[in-house]
């Protein structure tokens, strides 16, 4: 049954942040529709004394079911998964998500690489990559693997970002497909 | 950019070489992970191709010994997540220590440093001299390091808080001697381990345990590979043993889930019931 279940999901999104992503995500989960179809993982760099506390900050800001992945889960369509602190997240073909704990990426751990590599090798062009705001160059090369792919990748407008570091080089780096601000974001999900 | 790739179909023809030349099975691992280790490890190494890779692998038992160290993910720290070696304090220690004698099972330890953290406990619970640690992990050269019973210097500080946040009482530094580099832990916490090589995959049950700990290894593992595995600890509990779990793994989902039952503080602890 597991193997099916990947075909039966229209899309993936990934969205990867690092400093000051939060507040875009706190801005767009409020408007997502809860008819949403696709599942959407959110891979956030944070310190791991804010673990709960970032589920739990999202779960308020939503009607739609929040989790923080756990090893063994398996996508479900309208489903917000958050990568856990210290772990990377990856996507089996199948539609299983699995975690590792090897070393950082980019000094980070998540890593949006990690994840956004293996999402494009599970998902090609069911996939929709979202680069928001931070400081870091973690989640370009991750990109340039999801156009290989066929996948489509989104970068938040770095003029609207509070650093604009990382969607400002995913840009520079790979042909993104739209550059948008967080209200635009989130009526792309809403129209998947 | 194809030729510094390998794909899915390579993997399967590398495993099936491993297999049947060196008798480690891989192929039940999490693909998606394994097939990252082993392409970060052609692109490290910088194989001009797959057959090539595939030739040293084949025909050189060093390399091969590189690739299993290499394709496991060996990172590992002393009180790991504090918060879970806080509840073995509290709520396992106090339970093993009505057992005339205790015998621990850690299964996937890498260098050990989970080991040296557990003896500490059992050290400080006045357990340690009738407890016998039994540390295993499928690579070799993970276990010679354990076996050194030294870690590097420049972890202290981050163990001691670690320590400290399991709980801990002491002064951190009484149980390890600073050589250069190295920290080298005190032989009356090695003495109660023992070290040996134990494959999941293949290899059985070996003994009954109070307490089997088995962290951060099943989640490189598919489905029925982690199956497997939860029912060789289960053979090789005793009954009202305990089995703890990485912090974001789960019995719920395994065929022997009814046999146990989860502790109540939210730590990755079971117990078994039946
Ligand atoms: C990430 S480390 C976990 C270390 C420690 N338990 C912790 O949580 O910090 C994973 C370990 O599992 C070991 N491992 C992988 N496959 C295994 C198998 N089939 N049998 C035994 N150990 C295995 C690896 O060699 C590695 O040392």
């Amino acid at each position: 049954m597991e193997e099916n279940r990947i075909t039966h999901l229209t899309g993936l999104i990934v969205i990867g942040g690092s400093a000051g992503s939060l507040d875009v995500i706190l801005r767009v989960l409020p408007l997502l529709k809860t008819t949403m179809q696709v599942p959407v993982i959110i891979v956030l760099h944070r310190k791991i004394s804010e673990e709960n506390i970032l589920t739990e900050l999202l779960t308020a800001k939503t009607n739609l079911p929040v989790k923080e992945v756990e090893d063994g889960d398996v996508l479900v369509g309208g489903t917000i998964y958050i990568a856990p602190a210290d772990y990377h997240l990856l996507l089996e073909k199948q539609g299983g998500l699995s975690l590792d704990a090897s070393e950082k990426i980019n000094y980070s751990r998540p890593s949006i690489d990690v994840t956004f590599e293996s999402a494009a090798e599970a998902f090609g062009k069911k996939l929709t990559a979202i680069i928001l705001s931070g400081a870091n160059a973690d989640g370009s090369a991750g990109m340039k693997i999801v156009k290989q792919h066929g996948g489509i990748c989104l970068a938040q407008n770095p003029a609207t970002a509070s650093a604009a570091y990382m969607p400002q080089y995913a840009i520079n780096h790979v042909a993104v497909d739209s550059i948008l601000n967080a209200d635009e974001i989130a009526a792309y999900i809403n129209a998947q | 950019m194809e030729n510094t790739y390998i794909h899915d179909h390579e993997i399967d023809i590398l495993l099936n070489d491993v297999v049947s030349l060196y008798g480690y099975d891989f192929s039940e691992y999490a693909r998606a992970s394994l097939g990252r280790r082993i392409n970060r490890l052609f692109a490290l190494d910088k194989f001009p191709s797959f057959a090539e890779f595939r030739y040293k692998i084949r025909t050189d038992a060093d390399y091969f010994s590189r690739f299993v160290e290499e394709i496991t993910v060996n990172v590992t720290e002393m009180f790991r997540d504090p918060s879970f070696y806080k509840a073995l304090r509290e709520e396992v220690l106090p339970v093993l220590a009505t057992h005339p004698f205790i015998r621990i099972w850690h299964a996937g330890c890498s260098t050990g440093e989970e080991v040296f953290s557990m003896a500490i406990l059992l050290q400080e619970a006045n357990l340690l001299h009738k407890s016998l640690l039994y540390a295993t992990d499928i690579n070799p050269k993970v276990l010679e390091k354990l076996r050194t019973g030294m870690f590097p210097l420049s972890q202290m500080k981050q163990y001691s808080e670690n320590y400290i946040a399991s709980g801990g009482k002491e002064d951190f530094s009484k149980y390890y001697t600073a050589n250069y580099e190295r920290a080298r832990f005190d032989a009356s916490l090695s003495k109660s381990i023992i070290v040996s090589t134990h494959n999941l995959v293949s290899d059985r049950s070996f003994n009954e345990f109070q307490l089997i700990v088995c962290r951060n290894v099943l989640i490189y593992f598919d489905r029925p590979l982690k199956d497997k595995a939860f029912v060789l600890f289960d053979e090789s509990l005793e009954k009202l043993g305990f089995l703890a779990l990485g912090s974001k793994e789960n019995l719920k989902f395994s065929p022997v889930a009814h046999k146990f039952r989860q502790l109540d503080n939210k730590q990755k602890i079971w117990r078994k019931i039946e």
